[in-house]
């Protein structure tokens, strides 16, 4: 029997989750096609609305009253600050205790493992008592775990001028892991109170004066809030996570948290097949083509599609020594002929490749070179769209969040 | 000996530290400084051939037959730094029979051991090769990794007394009486290893004798002495497969050509290579059509390199001479032999020796010769030793081959470590503290890390090439900032940071090269991993005094809570 919804939404991530979950609110069926783990699993966590809408001026503390600095092909110019805020409504409400950060619109400064501080508009719970500048910080750090130094960081958080005194200590993990375990291993080994129970022991005479204690982000796979309390009673001081990965437990949960999100709204998932093309009528997807191992790709059918695949860290832009594409639909991707023009010689400089992307009209509707839409039910949402970097601006999981709740909302609205 | 005679040896490539190794074993009070690292020059910016000689084998007999004798004496001397691989020349149905016997013939007038494949044979050696190839000679080639050597040349010159100071830039040439009496350096920091954010000293180097082994930068050498050397710098583009697409040695049987070897090299196949004349060692331009060149042409002979993953691309520079009056002017046909300038019978001017020209495989032999030059000077006779002395680490590694797991690491990692180390590997990787993986892509331990650390100080692009840390496929974008942390405490964090930086950006140099498909997609990840999570792009630390206070600050609500 041939799969059909209203809406089929292709990719995972968080734009796919928010678009599956605004479309399916609005009453109509809804299919998800995911393939690989979502790059959740590669981001921190935080959901960045925008930190540095220009490349040489401090972080803004408020992303809405910086949003006339962007030009008008970013993905916020088109959609309006109306749906961010609805992108962002959207989410709290999914992620509700999970999450903090919604009582004010200003940007929060939150502590990385690397001991700089990030604007972001979102923050895990478990990483709250991070922000704030009255109290002194103790942070944390494993022998065997590499990429988080506790003492380099807290003298990197001095050299940034943080209005409260931070002091690094690197203890050994109070359980038996292998040399070069896993973060998940270590976060595991936490869901057993004994090992947490031994790692409050481990730093209790290491406190002194410090009034929160900060780890790298691996208290708990699953259950963080109790990892901290455990932690918390012990020690008598708030505990908080620092950003870091991949992999990152925070992206991990977030991803586990939208799957919920999912079923209980009854969207239909497809996980682990890939989408490798699609099926015309006219002027209109009639389906996507999934492979799902046999020889020929199976369509889905649906009214209206989004595209949520990502940009080139999830391939849902992709790029040959000839040309920059969007393989599932050839949607047009602006990019320079000469792949010399793709990037700059500064590692950091603002390269032309993190703004590839399609180019969406009003109603995020990929347009082809002459601006004509590309199909007339195909919207596209996240990073797959072009015009913004993401990694420079801070604004990743606020265009996500935005495009995903437009493009989700105006697809179930086209039914 | 309190009387040695001091020789100043200038440059640490390959030829340089193998003339202070010989030096230093011979007696001779030895200093060597270089501007950069060890290897910054061509030494670190080559292919890793270790030629049999067969690539010489019709053009350049005499250099064919010096190839094949070092190449016998690397093997035993430097085992963990080469790998024998074999290699084959290949013909296609476009290459002429004529010169294919021509190669067969020069190789065994070379005393090169050559075989002729089939070719069912040689797809049978190396299923990768092109299905409509003709046949193919096999013969003695492998791969050498140019920093392991250079290193372990610069670690047994200093065992034997030797001081080796790297990032001292020669800025002057001291001259009396129509005579070099040494030279003055400018340290990048102190003397000594090198430490980030130290400010530099100057310090004059006197010597009773110098040897410039400056390569393409010997001119410049030449210029501050005052004499003149015209050495013909050619430039070599190389790109970085991500894996082994072959397992020997591929070179194109047909004369002299741009793109015509892949050489497999650790977990990676290189490309190589174009030869252009170029005006300054330093400044030249790295050009797409050199990068599609290698990639289009070495397809004919491996297809699947036209689908492959590039993860780099570098250039390098020949330091080509030719006796004045020779007049080529194709680069390629510019000899590869060496040359040793005696200023004195050349310009008249005392106490300093040039050699330029010659090859990587041949290093030894070339050291060898200069060495002898300048006991000449000195009327001393010592016995050369290096082509009987082990290199540091090559000491007993049949030995260590059997115990490559000893060290409590997975055993794919615990053998890439021990083949990297070779005879030291006991020594560097018994530890008491955890030793983690800092680096996946190369598999490369904390106590690898540290070890290198020790020898090169804040500069981790010289732990890098002693470990290859950060040289696989993510390009650091997942193990910089680790091999950085290993810094501290013993430096400072902006210390620290500034290595890091460095690191980061030279990284970044090579791979721009490189991207498209899934190298592009790769550098988009490590710019949002360093930038988005780390926030390394806008480090507040660099910025002025942020107001904390208008930032959020948190609620209390969130302040008491544990919810999840």
């Amino acid at each position: 029997m041939a799969i059909s919804e209203d809406v089929v939404i292709v990719g995972g991530g968080l734009a796919g989750a928010i678009s599956a979950l605004s479309a399916a609110k609005a009453g109509v069926s809804v299919r998800l096609i995911s393939h690989k783990e979502s790059t959740l699993r590669h981001a921190s966590g935080l959901i960045d609305v925008l930190g540095y809408p220009t490349e040489d001026d401090p972080p803004v503390v408020n992303p809405f009253d910086a949003l006339d600095a962007l030009p008008d092909s970013h993905p916020y110019s088109v959609v309006g600050e109306a749906e961010i805020r609805e992108g962002l409504a959207l989410f709290d409400e999914i992620t509700g205790d999970l999450y903090a950060g919604d009582h004010t619109d200003r940007n929060a400064l939150v502590p990385t493992q690397q001991g700089t501080v990030k604007p972001t508009a979102r923050y895990p719970r478990s990483m709250a008592t991070g922000i704030g500048n009255d109290r002194a910080m103790l942070l944390v750090g494993f022998e065997s775990l590499p990429d988080f130094d506790a003492p380099l960081a807290a003298d990197h958080l001095e050299a940034v001028g943080v209005p409260f005194a931070s002091r690094g200590v690197t203890v050994r993990f109070p359980a038996d892991l292998r040399a070069d375990a896993k973060l998940t291993r270590f976060a595991t080994a936490l869901e057993r109170e004994e090992t947490t129970t031994a790692l409050a022991e481990t730093i209790e005479h290491h406190i002194d004066d410090a009034e929160r204690v900060g780890f790298p982000a691996l208290l708990g796979r699953d259950d963080c809030g109790s990892v901290r309390s455990t932690l918390e009673s012990h020690l008598g001081i708030p505990v908080f996570e620092l950003p870091g990965g991949p992999p990152s437990l925070p992206g991990l949960r977030l991803a586990d948290r939208l799957f919920e999100a999912l079923d209980s709204a009854g969207v239909h998932l497809s996980t682990g097949v890939p989408v490798v093309g699609h099926e015309t009528e006219g002027d209109r997807i009639s389906s996507v083509l999934v492979d799902r191992g046999s020889h020929t790709p199976q369509p889905y059918h649906a009214s209206e599609f989004v595209l949520a695949t990502g940009g080139l860290v999830g391939k849902g832009i992709d790029s040959d020594r000839n040309g920059v594409h969007e393989p599932i639909f050839d949607c047009h991707v602006p990019h320079p002929e000469d792949r010399y023009e793709w990037f700059l010689g500064e590692a950091f400089g603002d390269h032309p490749f993190a703004r590839f992307g399609v180019v969406p009209d009003g109603k995020l509707r990929p347009v082809d070179t002459q601006g004509n839409l590309e199909y007339e039910n195909l919207r596209a949402a996240g990073s797959v769209l072009g015009g913004a970097n993401i990694a420079a601006e801070k604004s990743g999981s606020g265009i996500s969040l935005a495009t995903g709740a437009l493009a989700g909302r105006l697809a179930a609205e086209a039914i | 000996m309190v009387d040695a005679p001091a020789v100043l040896v200038i440059g640490g490539g390959s030829t340089g530290c193998g003339i202070a190794r010989d030096l230093a074993m011979r007696g001779f009070d030895v200093t060597l400084v270089e501007k950069g690292n060890l290897t910054n020059g061509t030494t670190g910016r080559m292919h890793g051939l270790l030629h049999s000689g067969g690539r010489y084998a019709v053009s350049d007999q005499a250099s064919a037959k010096e190839c094949i004798k070092e190449n016998r004496v690397l093997r035993d001397i430097a085992s963990h730094c080469v790998e024998m691989t074999e290699g084959l020349f290949i013909q296609r149905p476009e290459d002429s029979d004529a010169y294919f016997q021509e190669k067969l013939q020069g190789c065994r007038e070379c005393d090169i051991p050559a075989t002729v494949l089939s070719a069912e044979e040689t797809k049978a050696k190396e299923p990768a090769v092109a299905g409509d190839i003709e046949r193919s000679i096999a013969v003695p080639d492998g791969a050498i990794d140019p920093f392991r050597l250079c290193v372990a040349n610069a670690l047994s010159a200093q065992r034997h007394g030797a001081r080796i100071e790297t990032h001292a830039e020669v800025t002057d040439v001291l001259v009396e009486d129509d005579t070099v009496v040494g030279c003055v350096v400018r340290h990048d920091t102190g003397p000594g290893k090198r430490t980030h954010r130290t400010p530099g000293t100057t310090e004059e180097i006197r010597a009773d004798y110098v040897v410039n082994a400056t390569g393409a930068w010997a001119g410049q050498i030449g210029d501050l002495a005052g004499v003149d050397i015209e050495v013909r710098p050619s430039k070599g583009a190389m790109v970085i497969m991500n894996v082994r697409q072959v397992d020997t040695v591929i070179n194109r049987c047909r004369p002299k050509g741009d793109a015509d070897i892949i050489v497999p090299h650790e977990t990676t196949a290189i490309l190589g290579t174009t030869d252009e004349e170029v005006d300054d060692p330093e400044e030249y331009p790295e050009e797409q059509w050199e990068v599609d060149l290698m990639i289009e042409e070495l397809s004919e002979l491996v297809p699947i390199l036209r689908e492959s993953r590039t993860i780099r691309s570098f250039w390098g520079v020949r330091p080509l001479y030719e006796p004045p009056g020779t007049g080529t002017t194709d680069p390629t046909d510019i000899t590869r032999d060496f040359f040793l300038l005696d200023h004195k019978e050349r310009d008249g001017l005392a106490g300093m020796t040039s050699i330029v020209g010659g090859k990587f495989t041949t290093y030894r032999m070339m050291a060898e010769r200069i060495t002898d030059h300048v006991c000449e000077q000195f009327g001393i006779r010592a016995d050369c030793r290096t082509a009987d002395e082990p290199l540091p680490g090559s000491e007993d590694f049949e030995v260590l081959r059997d115990h490559m797991e000893a060290f409590g690491l997975r055993s794919p990692i615990g053998r890439r470590s021990t083949q990297r180390l070779g005879s030291r590997a006991e020594k560097v990787l018994t530890t008491d503290g955890p030793n983690p993986v800092l680096c996946e892509c190369e598999a490369v331990t904390r106590a690898e890390i540290q070890d290198a650390i020790d020898q090169s100080g804040t500069d981790l692009n010289a732990v890098r090439i002693r470990t290859r840390a950060s040289m696989g496929n993510c390009q650091g974008g997942l193990c910089c900032h680790r091999m950085a942390n290993e810094l501290h405490p013993e430096h400072e964090e902006p210390t620290v940071r500034t290595a890091l930086d460095e690191l980061y950006q030279e990284r970044w140099k090579g791979q721009r090269h490189a991207l498209w498909g899934e190298q592009l997609s790769q550098a988009m990840l490590n710019h949002v991993l360093h930038g988005t999570t780390m926030n390394r792009d806008h480090d507040p630390a660099r910025q002025e005094t942020l107001d904390f206070d208008a930032f959020d600050t948190g609620t209390d609500r969130t302040r008491d809570s544990n919810g999840d």
